[in-house]
């Protein structure tokens, strides 16, 4: 019978199925940081339970860590507690541990890839629902709670049961200017913020083909935003090229075996999807969110839309709410908007191949005067080799505050935080209320995109740079 | 875990449509490392104000609904980040079961691991249920019959059997899953032979 990715990811991974239905399957990486384990391994002490394949995760501080010099070690209390914590559960029980100053630490997600510990046809978890970015090599990845944490850790496994097939195909081509954030965004935006709820998504079309792997992570990575735990891509060259010689990765002998099973990751020809979405890449243009939910997006050349003209009563609620928060009148220009803060950054958009493009645009040019930005490299690697190659001064000179590598301002547990009504272009991945600070307001754009706000102080189209 | 009673309670409702987990628990207090006390700071930036002072005509706040077991709340409730301090906190307040028209997939998973029970029933009857917390009337749910009461009607909903099984007899899952250790092993041994780079040290 012919199979999808997913399907056949899911069978290579079934270690018990109960009559209902309910599987425990297996768990072949597990990512760990400090704020979704500490409770786990707690729950493990006290149950007098052992860690069953300590070798098979690996941990990283990222959430809490400050991304100013912090050789001299973490102010707030709390936060140092918590990185503290995760120090001390990983020695007692075997896990490795990138600490604050290895300089591979960073975001979970990022390191994941850099190492090669994210592999093809692998079930991937991590306390944390951006674990979706592990799809783009064609793993099963997705987060989950601190109970489940607790869970892979005692038994290497979890209780699941199957989700559904949902493939988005993207057709086409992307015009000029328009990025693996804007194909994102424009899916979320058409299949709405529960639109893949209960089912992992299979990304399929040329557009997702022609994405580097950086790029495929990206559009992965805000599945979650789409309602879907898992969003996977069929692995292929690309992917096994960035895979060749990580540290991580299969080596020898193994390498070969490895690699042969990999090409056998893809859905069949005629296999069946539950649902399929076709999006046409020459529809895309650049987008921005206005809103407080990432399904709120508008092109650049758009405007903010009227509640007036919405029919369906909570949807108009929701929108009328949205608009007040963000402190916006409908039919705004989207290009008009003000902006205060510029943040590029984050397991979306922290990658080495962001930070050239943002480089490249912002080359010779100053961010202007009512606006600061910040550049939040996603590990010490990716800050590491955008030195090598010169671009922290590229950003520097422009006006941007080179920092630390770890989560920052996407969630604001540090302290880079966003003030009430301050109004940030964004390269993360949520703009809830109060998500980058309480009564801050967040639009989700590219990295392109941030650097057209850097520079005109206002949201604008970054094909006019 | 704690076991699932029967639940009897004036609902407490908000209709708002993708209520997220950072607005049921902010990031500042996902710095704990416990699971407990978190209930005062459920739906913190809706229930007080900048200056921390609490703001008295939002829901819970409000007599009887500051007691409320039971919570209705608009579409796709418990969207975005994985945190499970989101279901501790709405534990901790007190609330044991969260009724929608839908909710997002982590969560709805995370609440059945806290003995909270998250009904998905259709828009219709969640309009209907709110009425009674307007009237500040009881409502009841009887997980063993999969029923909501309230009025003189009942209305049946779905849950799977495993996870119904586990709110009621407050069953540890880790340990059920630690029963089936050798065929865990088994798994692995198989992995070992045919894609032996996946085990690292062996």
């Amino acid at each position: 019978m012919s199979k999808t990715l997913y399907d056949k990811i899911w069978e290579n991974h079934l270690v018990h199925k109960q009559e209902d239905g309910t599987c425990l399957i297996y768990v072949d990486r597990h990512l760990v940081h400090e704020v979704t384990s500490p409770q786990a391994f707690e729950g493990l002490r006290l149950q007098k339970r052992k860690v069953r394949r300590p070798e098979l995760t690996l941990a990283v501080p990222d959430h809490n860590v400050p991304t100013t010099d912090r050789s001299k070690g973490i102010d707030d209390e709390e936060s140092r507690i918590q990185v503290e914590t995760l120090r001390k559960n990983c020695k007692e029980f075997g896990v490795e541990l990138f600490d604050v100053n290895d300089k591979r630490q960073g975001i979970v997600h990022i390191i994941g890839p850099e190492q090669g510990f994210t592999q093809p046809g692998t079930v991937i978890v991590c306390g944390d629902s951006h674990t979706a970015t592990h799809g783009a090599f064609g793993s099963l990845a997705f987060g989950i709670g601190t109970s489940e944490v607790e869970h892979v850790l005692a038994t290497q496994t979890l209780i699941q049961k199957k989700s559904k097939n949902l493939r988005i195909n993207v057709n086409g081509e992307l015009p000029k200017g328009v990025t693996a954030k804007d194909v994102i965004l424009k899916i979320i935006g058409t299949i709405g913020t529960a639109g893949g709820t209960g089912y992992v998504v299979e990304f399929a079309g040329d557009v997702i083909k022609k994405l580097s792997m950086e790029e495929r992570m990206t559009v992965c990575n805000m599945t979650i935003e789409a309602g879907a735990r898992a969003g996977l891509i069929a692995p292929d060259e690309k992917t096994f090229k960035y895979l060749e010689g990580k540290t991580m990765s299969p080596k020898g002998e193994n390498w070969k075996k490895a690699l042969e099973f990999w090409k056998t990751l893809y859905s069949d020809k005629d296999c069946k999807f539950d649902k399929e979405v076709n999006i046409k890449g020459k529809d895309i243009e650049p987008l921005v969110t206005w809103g407080t939910s990432p399904q709120d997006v508008s092109p650049i050349t758009g405007v903010v839309p009227d509640p007036a003209n919405e029919k369906n009563e909570d949807r108009k609620m929701a929108m009328e709410r949205s608009l007040e928060y963000m402190g916006l009148k409908a039919n705004t220009k989207i290009s008009d908007i003000k902006i205060d803060k510029i943040f590029i950054g984050s397991c979306t958009n922290g990658r080495i191949e962001d930070l050239r493009l943002a480089a490249d645009l912002l080359k010779g040019k100053k961010i202007s005067s009512n606006v600061s930005a910040m550049v939040v490299p996603g590990s010490g690697l990716v800050k590491e080799q955008a030195e090598k190659e010169g671009l922290d001064k590229i950003f520097k000179e422009a006006g941007f505050e080179w920092r630390e590598p770890g989560c920052s301002m996407c969630l604001g547990m540090n302290p880079d935080q966003l003030k009430p009504k301050e109004r940030c272009a964004s390269t993360s991945n949520r703009n809830f209320e109060g998500r980058q600070g309480r009564g801050g307001r967040t639009h989700l754009v590219s990295p392109g995109m941030a650097i057209a706000a850097a520079i005109n102080g206002h949201l604008a189209d970054v094909r006019k740079i | 875990m704690e076991k699932f009673t029967n639940l009897k309670s004036i609902p407490s409702y908000l209709s708002l449509q993708n209520i997220d987990t950072d607005m049921i628990i902010p990031k500042q207090f996902l710095k704990t490392i416990k699971r407990t006390g978190l209930g005062k700071s459920l739906f913190y930036e809706m229930r007080y104000d900048e200056n921390g002072k609490v703001i008295e005509d939002f829901i819970l706040n409000k007599e009887p609904y500051n007691k409320s077991r039971i919570l209705l709340a608009g579409k796709n409730f418990g969207c975005g980040s994985s945190r499970e301090h989101a279901p501790w906190a709405l534990s901790d307040f007190g609330i044991k079961c969260v009724i929608s028209s839908s909710f997002a997939d982590i969560f709805y998973n995370n609440c059945f691991k806290n003995g909270i029970l998250p009904i998905k029933i259709e828009d219709q009857t969640v309009v209907e249920l709110s009425e009674y917390s307007k009237r500040k009337e009881e409502i009841e749910i009887d997980l063993e019959k999969q029923e909501i009461k309230y009025g003189n009607k009942v209305k049946k909903f779905e849950v799977d059997s495993f996870k119904k099984k586990c709110l009621i007899e407050g069953l540890d899952d880790i340990a059920l899953s630690l029963e089936k250790t050798s065929q865990i092993d088994n798994f692995e041994k198989n992995i070992k032979e045919n894609s032996p780079w996946l085990l690292k040290n062996d």
